[in-house]
C-alpha cells in the first residue's frame, strides 16, 4: 500500500528525472562518453516510467479504499501571487493525467531506447538525448500541471522541443525551415491559448487552477453559467490553441513538414504524445467545454473535417513518413471529433491506442528507412517482408490495428468514437439538427480511406519485390526491435481496457470521476444494439479498404491506380499537392505578412524609430552643442566678461 | 575729523575697480592683465579702509591686511604662470592661450 | 580745505595712474605700465594715510610698491618683452559689455554698502577707544585674536603660493 505522501514524492521524481537527464546531457556533452549519454538519456525516462507505475499502484490502492477518490496534488512552491491571480507550481495526478503520464513515460522510454540504435552514428548524440529528455519533462509538466498556466509552460516547452528536434539536422536548410514553420504555426495556436487564459483571469473570476475552476464552474450561479458568450469565446480560443498543437484544420500544415526530424522524434512527439496535447487539454477542461454547445459543435466539425481531409491526402503520398504524418493528422481529427461530441473517454481511449500503433508504425518506418540507408520513397521499396521479419510483423499488426480490424486496439477505440458520434447529444438539444449524421458519415469515410492508404503503404513497402537495386536492407539491431515488439503487443491488446460493454469498459470507469461533469451535460441516445450494429459496419468498411488496397496493389486491379491517375488527373494533382493549402497560405498570409514586415521595417523601424526616435535626439543635441560650442571660445578674457555680466545680472536682482 | 564725505571715497574706489576690471577683460597681455588685477584689488582695499574709518572699526584693517597677502601670493603664482606660458608659447599674449577652445 | 585739496590731487593722480596702466599710449611698453602702476600704488598709500590707516599705508609701500613691483619688473626684464609683444586693446562688443557690467556692479555695491553706513560723517578718533586707530598695535591685536585663524591660513597660502610658483615656473623636463 503506497501512501498519498509517497505518491507526491513520486510525482516530483516522474517530472524531474527527465529534466535531470536533459541538464546532464545538455550541459556536459563532452565530459560524457557515448555509453554514459545513453545510460543517462534512456535510464532517466525509465526511472520516470517506473515511478509512474508505482504511482499507478498507489492510486489504485487509494481508489480501492475510496471509489470516489479524486486526485493527488503536490505543491512545490507558490509561483505567482499577484492580486487575484494565484498560481502554484503544483502537480496534479488524477485518473486522466495518470493515463497520459503512463503513455508519455512508457512510450517515451521505449522510443528513447529505440533512439540508441537509430541515432547511433549521429555526431550530436548527446544533444539529441538532451532535447528528447527536455521534451519528456515539458510534456509531463503539461500533463501534470495543476494550473492552466503551468500547463501552458509545458505547452510552450513541448513546442520548443518540437522545434529543436524537427530542425535537429539544422545544417540542412529544408529541415531548419520545417522547424521554423512548426514553431511559427504553433505560435498562432499558442496565442489563442494565451488569450483564453487572459479572458479567464480578467473576465471569468481569475482562477487558473483546474480543480478550483471545476468547482467554480459546478456552481449553478457562477458567471460561467450566465455569460455563455464569454465561455464560448474562451473555449474557442482554447480550441485555437488545440488546433495548433494537435494539427487540426487550419493549422495542421506544420505536422507533415515536421517529418524532417529524426524518425523517433516523429514517433514520440509528432504521433504519440505532443500532438495529443490539444485533445488532452479539451478532455481536461471538459466541464468548461460542455457549457458551450456551439464550441463543441465547431470542435467536432473541425475534427471530422480534418479526419477525412488528411486521409484523402494520405492516399497519394509516396514518402513513407508523409503518409504516416497525414494519417496522424487524420487520427487526431478522430480524437478531436470525439471530444467535440462529448465522448471524452473515447477520445482519450483512441489517443492511447493511437499512441501505441502510430508509434509502432513510425518506429517501423524508421527501421525501414534505416535499412534502406535513408530512402523514404515507397515506390522504390517492396519485398522487405523477408529481409526484415520483425519489422514486418510489428508493422503489420499496427497497420491492422489502425485500419480497424476487429479485436485489435484501433477497432475498439475507433468504434467507440463512431458510436458516440451518433449517440451523444447536448442535453439542451442539437445546435444544428442532423450534424451528428454528417460527422458520422465523414468518420466512416475517413475509416475507409485509412484502411486503404495504410494497406497501400504496407503492400508497396513489404510485399512484392524490391524495386531499388542499390539498397541492401537488413534487420535492425535489438535496441530498435525490442521497442517495436513491445509497441506491437500494445497495439494489439491495448483495446481490451475499453471493451464496448458497460461492465468491461475499465477505462471508462477509471476516468469517470474526471468526466462526470462533462457527461452530465450530455444525453446518450444510443442503444447497445446500435453499438454492436456499428461494429459490424466498421468491420465491413475496414475489410473493404484492405481489399481495395490488395486488389489495386497486389491483386487483379493493378492497372487501376494508373488509370485513375490518367482519368482523374486534376483531382490527383490536387491531392498530390495537398489541396494547395501551403501555396494558399503562402499567398494569403505569408507573403502579405512579409510585405507588411518589410514596410514596417522601412518606415516604422528605420524611419520612425531609428530616424526620429534614436537619431533625432542625437541630431538635436549635436545642433545645440554646435551652437553652444561657440561659447567655449577658449578666450579666458571672454570668460571673465561673462563672469562680470552674470554678476551684474545677479546684483540687479539681489541688491 | 576728515572733511571728505564717504561718497567721495566710494566713487574713487569704484573708479579704480572698474578701470582694473576693464583692463583685465580687454588687454591681451598677461602681465598687463595681472597689473589691472592689482588695481582692482587696491580699489576694494580703499573702499574697505574708508568704511573702517567711517565706522571706527579697526578690525577691517585686518581683512585688508589679509587681502594684501593674498594679492602678493597671487602675483607670485600669476607671474610664474607668465614665465611658463612664455616658455611654452614664446609669448604672453592671451589670444594665443586659447587651448580651452571647444 | 587743505585736506580736500590733498584728497583731490591724490584721487585724480590715482585714477590717471590706473588709466595709464591699461591705456595703450603708456601700456605699449610694459615698463611704462609698471611705472604707472607704481605711481598708483604710491598715491593710494597717501590716501590710506588720510583714512588713518597708517600701518596699511606703510605695508602698501612695502608690499606693492616694493615687492610686487619688483616682481613685475623682474619678470618683464627676464622675458625681455618688446613693444610688439604687447597687443592692443581687443575690445569685442562682448568684452565692452563685460567691462560696463563690472563697472555697474562696482557702482551698485558701493551705493548699497555706503547706504548701510548710516552716519556719513567719520568716526571721532578723539575718543579713548580709538586713540591708536589704524596703528600697528590695534591691527596686530585684531589679527592675533579675532582673525587668528585667517591669519595663519594666509601664511599657509603664502607657503603654497611659493611652492606653486616654483613648480609652475620651473623649466619643463624637470632637473636641468
Amino acid at each position: 500500500m503506497i501512501k498519498e505522501t509517497t505518491i507526491q514524492s513520486l510525482l516530483y521524481l516522474i517530472v524531474f528525472a527527465p529534466l535531470a537527464g536533459a541538464i546532464l546531457n545538455g550541459l556536459f556533452p563532452r565530459m560524457l562518453s557515448r555509453r554514459a549519454v545513453s545510460v543517462i538519456g534512456v535510464g532517466l525516462p525509465f526511472v520516470s516510467f517506473g515511478a509512474t507505475l508505482l504511482a499507478l499502484w498507489g492510486f489504485l490502492g487509494l481508489r480501492a479504499a475510496n471509489p470516489e477518490f479524486p486526485f493527488v496534488t503536490a505543491e512545490l512552491f507558490q509561483w505567482i501571487v499577484s492580486g487575484p491571480i494565484h498560481v502554484d507550481f503544483a502537480l496534479y495526478l488524477d485518473p486522466l493525467s495518470l493515463v497520459m503520464t503512463l503513455i508519455v513515460t512508457g512510450i517515451g522510454s521505449l522510443i528513447h531506447l529505440y533512439s540508441v540504435g537509430y541515432m547511433h552514428d549521429d555526431a550530436s548524440y548527446a544533444r539529441y538525448f538532451s532535447h528528447l529528455n527536455l521534451f519528456l519533462f515539458s510534456m509531463l509538466l503539461l500533463v501534470l500541471g495543476r494550473s492552466l498556466l503551468l500547463l501552458f509552460v509545458g505547452w510552450e516547452g513541448v513546442g520548443l522541443c518540437s522545434y529543436l528536434l524537427i530542425g535537429f539536422w539544422f545544417d540542412d536548410m529544408a529541415k531548419a525551415v520545417a522547424g521554423k514553420k512548426a514553431f511559427l504555426v504553433n505560435r498562432i495556436g499558442d496565442f489563442g491559448f494565451l488569450i483564453a487564459l487572459f479572458f479567464l483571469v480578467f473576465h471569468l473570476g481569475g482562477t487558473l487552477d483546474i480543480p478550483d475552476l471545476r468547482e467554480v464552474v459546478a456552481n449553478p450561479t457562477s458567471i460561467f453559467r450566465t455569460d455563455t458568450a464569454m465561455v464560448t469565446l474562451v473555449t474557442l480560443m482554447l480550441f485555437v490553441g488545440a488546433t495548433g498543437k494537435s494539427a487540426q484544420i487550419p493549422l495542421y500544415v506544420w505536422l507533415p513538414d515536421a517529418m524532417a526530424g529524426p524518425t523517433p522524434v516523429s514517433a514520440l512527439i509528432h504521433a504519440a504524445t505532443m500532438v495529443t496535447a490539444g485533445v488532452y487539454m479539451i478532455a481536461r477542461l471538459n466541464f468548461l467545454f460542455v457549457l458551450s454547445p456551439v464550441t463543441m459543435a465547431i470542435v467536432a466539425t473541425v475534427g471530422a473535417a480534418t479526419a477525412i481531409f488528411a486521409a484523402s491526402i494520405g492516399l497519394v503520398q509516396n514518402d513513407i513518413k508523409k503518409v504516416l504524418a497525414y494519417s496522424t493528422v487524420s487520427q487526431l481529427g478522430y480524437m478531436v471529433l470525439a471530444v467535440g461530441v462529448g465522448a471524452f473517454g473515447a477520445g482519450v481511449f483512441h489517443l492511447m491506442t493511437h499512441a501505441f500503433f502510430k508509434a509502432c508504425l513510425f518506429l517501423g518506418a524508421g527501421s525501414v528507412i534505416h535499412a534502406m540507408a535513408g530512402e523514404q520513397d515507397i515506390q522504390k521499396m517492396g519485398g522487405l517482408r523477408r529481409k526484415m521479419p520483425i519489422t514486418h510483423a510489428t508493422f503489420l499488426v499496427s497497420t491492422l490495428a489502425i485500419a480497424g480490424v476487429p479485436l485489435l486496439s484501433g477497432f475498439f477505440s475507433k468504434d467507440e468514437i463512431l458510436f458516440k458520434v451518433l449517440a451523444l447529444q447536448p442535453a439542451a438539444g442539437p445546435v444544428v439538427p442532423g450534424l451528428n449524421g454528417l460527422w458520422f458519415a465523414m468518420g466512416i469515410g475517413a475509416a475507409l480511406m485509412t484502411a486503404l492508404y495504410m494497406f497501400r503503404l504496407y503492400f508497396l513497402t513489404f510485399s512484392g519485390e524490391l524495386r531499388s537495386h542499390d539498397a541492401h536492407p537488413h534487420e535492425s539491431p535489438a535496441t530498435m526491435t525490442i521497442p517495436l515488439i513491445v509497441l506491437a503487443v500494445g497495439a494489439a491488446v491495448a483495446g481490451y481496457i475499453g471493451l464496448p460493454h458497460p461492465r468491461l469498459n475499465v477505462l471508462e470507469h477509471w476516468l469517470h470521476p474526471v468526466f462526470a461533469d462533462g457527461a452530465a451535460a450530455l444525453v446518450n441516445t444510443g442503444s447497445h444494439a446500435l453499438e454492436y450494429g456499428l461494429m459490424g459496419v466498421s468491420t465491413v468498411v475496414a475489410f473493404l479498404g484492405i481489399g481495395l488496397a490488395w486488389a489495386m496493389y497486389r491483386g487483379p486491379w493493378r492497372e487501376v491506380p494508373g488509370r485513375l491517375h490518367a482519368s482523374l488527373g486534376g483531382m490527383y494533382r490536387t491531392l498530390w499537392n495537398k489541396y494547395y493549402v501551403d501555396e494558399a497560405y503562402d499567398a494569403v498570409i505569408v507573403r502579405p505578412l512579409i510585405a507588411g514586415s518589410r514596410w514596417i521595417h522601412r518606415w516604422i523601424d528605420a524611419a520612425l524609430i531609428d530616424g526620429i526616435g534614436v537619431n533625432g535626439p542625437a541630431r538635436v543635441l549635436a545642433f545645440v552643442g554646435g551652437a553652444a560650442r561657440r561659447l567655449a571660445c577658449g578666450d579666458v578674457q571672454a570668460y571673465a566678461a561673462a563672469l562680470a555680466i552674470g554678476l551684474a545680472i545677479l546684483v540687479i536682482f539681489v541688491l | 575729523m576728515t572733511a571728505i564725505p564717504l561718497s567721495h571715497w566710494l566713487v574713487l574706489a569704484t573708479a579704480l575697480f572698474a578701470i582694473g576690471a576693464i583692463g583685465v577683460i580687454t588687454r591681451r597681455n598677461l602681465l598687463i592683465a595681472l597689473m589691472s588685477l592689482e588695481v582692482m584689488l587696491n580699489g576694494v582695499a580703499l573702499a574697505f579702509l574708508a568704511f573702517a574709518r567711517f565706522r571706527g572699526d579697526v578690525s577691517v584693517h585686518a581683512a585688508v591686511f589679509i587681502v594684501m597677502a593674498v594679492a602678493a601670493a597671487e602675483v607670485a603664482v600669476g607671474l610664474a604662470l607668465a614665465i611658463a606660458m612664455w616658455r611654452h608659447n614664446g609669448s604672453v599674449d592671451l589670444d594665443r592661450a586659447a587651448r580651452l577652445k571647444g | 580745505m587743505a585736506e580736500q585739496i590733498v584728497f583731490y590731487v591724490l584721487a585724480v593722480g590715482t585714477v590717471l595712474g590706473a588709466l595709464a596702466v591699461i591705456m595703450p599710449p603708456f601700456a605699449r611698453n610694459p615698463l611704462h605700465a609698471a611705472v604707472a602702476l607704481l605711481a598708483t600704488f604710491s598715491l593710494l598709500a597717501g590716501l590710506f594715510v588720510m583714512l588713518s590707516a597708517h600701518l596699511l599705508a606703510i605695508l602698501q609701500i612695502l608690499v606693492y610698491a616694493g615687492a610686487v613691483m619688483v616682481l613685475f619688473i623682474f619678470v618683464i626684464m627676464l622675458l625681455n618683452l618688446r613693444r610688439q609683444d604687447f597687443g592692443e586693446f581687443r575690445a569685442t562688443p562682448w568684452k565692452i559689455l563685460g567691462g560696463v557690467a563690472a563697472f555697474l556692479v562696482a557702482v551698485r555695491v558701493a551705493m548699497v554698502a555706503g547706504a548701510s553706513v548710516a552716519n556719513s560723517t567719520a568716526a571721532d578718533l578723539g575718543t579713548p577707544a580709538l586713540q591708536s586707530f589704524g596703528g600697528a598695535y590695534d591691527v596686530g591685536w585684531a589679527l592675533t585674536t579675532r582673525f587668528f585663524l585667517p591669519f595663519e591660513a594666509t601664511s599657509i597660502l603664502l607657503l603654497v603660493a611659493i611652492i606653486g610658483a616654483l613648480v609652475v615656473a620651473r623649466r619643463e623636463g624637470g632637473a636641468r
